[in-house]
């Protein structure tokens, strides 16, 4: 385990392997199907995102609500491979780490290569643990969308393992 | 005969379906627990170690072990002795409502499949409604993600494609989902029927218990050898590879058409949320 603080460096980013098992502690942002459509359609409409992407890091979750006292409910990743269209252009913008579960598409990786970006996995169906490492929550857009609007997160501790690194290496089966 | 009130039907379906999103069958923990013991994989290993840790947070705290709460699925057996005095489907909706708005669970229910407008309240759920001789009401229960729900998949076989050409086809569905179903996954093998019928049956084959074994000797043949080749495949928890890619496989079948050799894989991921409750009423 590599314990690593977001968002992450280049140098760090770049020095990543597939394979290789991280705790993260910073900010990261969630968005899921609805609010990546919204954003790649800011994109094209040539509108600001709602928050600054560049060297940033999104992690595809939408949550069951907390409960009182809690921060944050269940709030394990989904599949990733919905976001493949939309990842593309915002990694053009400059987003940098992805966080999600189960494999992507060739054209994502070709893209992330290009960008020297990195896909990390985090294990689907553990939502609770997942939620005892967020420490806080606080909506940044798209409030209407419930538990798939754009959250910002702190995390301690967030285990995730390095699904494709930078250089296109992927440590899935196949 | 025996009469059910609905507000007693209404309350004890709201409290199976929050306990079914909070406590993993212990049953399915044992089994994860065996497969962490004999996988060789160091990524394996911690990824089920997770999932173990995961279902005890979410069991300690009362907190759903995954954020996908499903859609709420149900077979119910009602009894030829059991009067309802109210419509049993409006009833269990009544449940999804109140279980999914007071257990702080997450509704992920569009109204239609394209307009994708979030119901807010989990409903419709999907009800199966079958009557049998008994003097109780069987209710069965399950919250089904996407994630697994996604990755199933039916054909219709012709008969020359036999047993092999179902061995293929639950292989491909399986290698096809890899990771995306969160395995380790449970499969429900349905074959024969029709076109509707084999879906139905593969649904129900996952709600069967952890235990069961298929009754007649060629759909126990086909889970065993099923389990056996879907665990070589080197797919592992969350396809990263390992040998834990099953741990179960429930088939049920069904006679067909001369014609027809239906084949349906419903794919059940390994928080698999499901519960059973009896109610019986009072004496009329
Ligand atoms: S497939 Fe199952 S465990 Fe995975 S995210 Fe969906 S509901 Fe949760």
């Amino acid at each position: 385990m590599i314990r690593l603080n977001l968002p992450l460096t280049d140098e760090v980013r770049i020095s990543l392997n597939a394979g290789d098992q991280l705790l993260l502690t910073g900010y990261l942002y969630t968005g899921r199907d609805a609010a990546h459509k919204l954003m790649v359609e800011s994109i094209q409409a040539k509108q600001p995102l709602p928050m600054p992407i560049q060297g940033e890091s999104i992690y595809y979750t939408g949550p069951t609500p907390a409960k009182p006292g809690f921060v944050i409910g269940s709030c394990g990743p989904t599949s990733s491979y919905r976001m493949d269209v939309y990842s593309i252009p915002l990694m053009e913008k400059g987003l940098k780490v992805m966080i999600g579960k189960g494999p992507r598409s060739d054209e994502f990786i070709q893209s992330l290569i290009k960008n020297q970006a990195v896909y990390l996995v985090t294990t689907g169906g553990i939502g609770a643990l997942l939620s005892k490492r967020v420490k806080k929550m606080e909506i940044i857009a798209f409030p209407h969308l419930q538990s798939e609007a754009i959250y910002r997160l702190f995390v301690e501790d967030f285990p995730v393992i390095v699904a494709y690194d930078s250089k296109g290496n992927v440590l899935f089966s196949k | 005969m025996r009469k059910i009130e609905r507000k007693n039907l209404v309350d004890a379906i709201e409290k199976m379906i929050i306990d079914a999103n909070m406590n993993l069958d212990l049953k399915m923990v044992i089994r994860l627990k065996l497969a962490m013991e004999k996988e060789n994989s160091p990524v394996a290993k911690s990824i089920l170690s997770e999932i173990i840790e995961n279902q005890d947070i979410a069991r300690d705290q009362s907190i759903p072990m995954c954020q996908d709460t499903g859609v709420a699925v149900f077979f119910v057996d009602i009894g030829n002795q059991i009067f309802l005095d109210f419509n049993l489907e409006d009833a269990i909706n009544e449940s999804v409502r109140n279980a999914y708005n007071n257990g702080y669970l997450r509704k992920s229910v569009v109204n239609h499949p394209l307009e994708r407008k979030n119901t807010m309240d989990n409903t419709p759920a999907i009800i199966h409604i079958k009557q049998v001789i008994s003097d109780n009401i069987c209710v069965l229960m399950a919250a089904k993600g996407a994630g697994s729900e996604n990755m199933s998949a039916m054909k219709m076989l012709t008969p020359s494609a036999g047993r092999q050409g179902i061995i293929d086809f639950v292989l491909k569905t399986v290698i096809d989902a890899g990771g995306r179903a969160c395995p380790p996954i449970i499969i429900g093998l349905g074959i024969g029927g029709n076109f509707e019928k084999v879906t139905e049956i593969a649904k129900e084959a996952i709600f069967r218990d952890l235990d069961d074994q298929a009754i007649n000797p060629i759909d126990r043949a086909l889970e065993i050898d099923l389990l056996e080749q879907v665990n070589n495949l080197d797919i592992g928890p969350m396809g990263l590879k390992g040998n834990t890619t099953c741990i179960a496989v429930k088939v049920n079948s069904y006679p067909c058409h001369i014609a027809s050799l239906p084949v349906a894989v419903n794919i059940q991921c390994h928080a698999a949320r499901h519960k059973e409750i009896i109610l019986r009423g009072e004496l009329i």
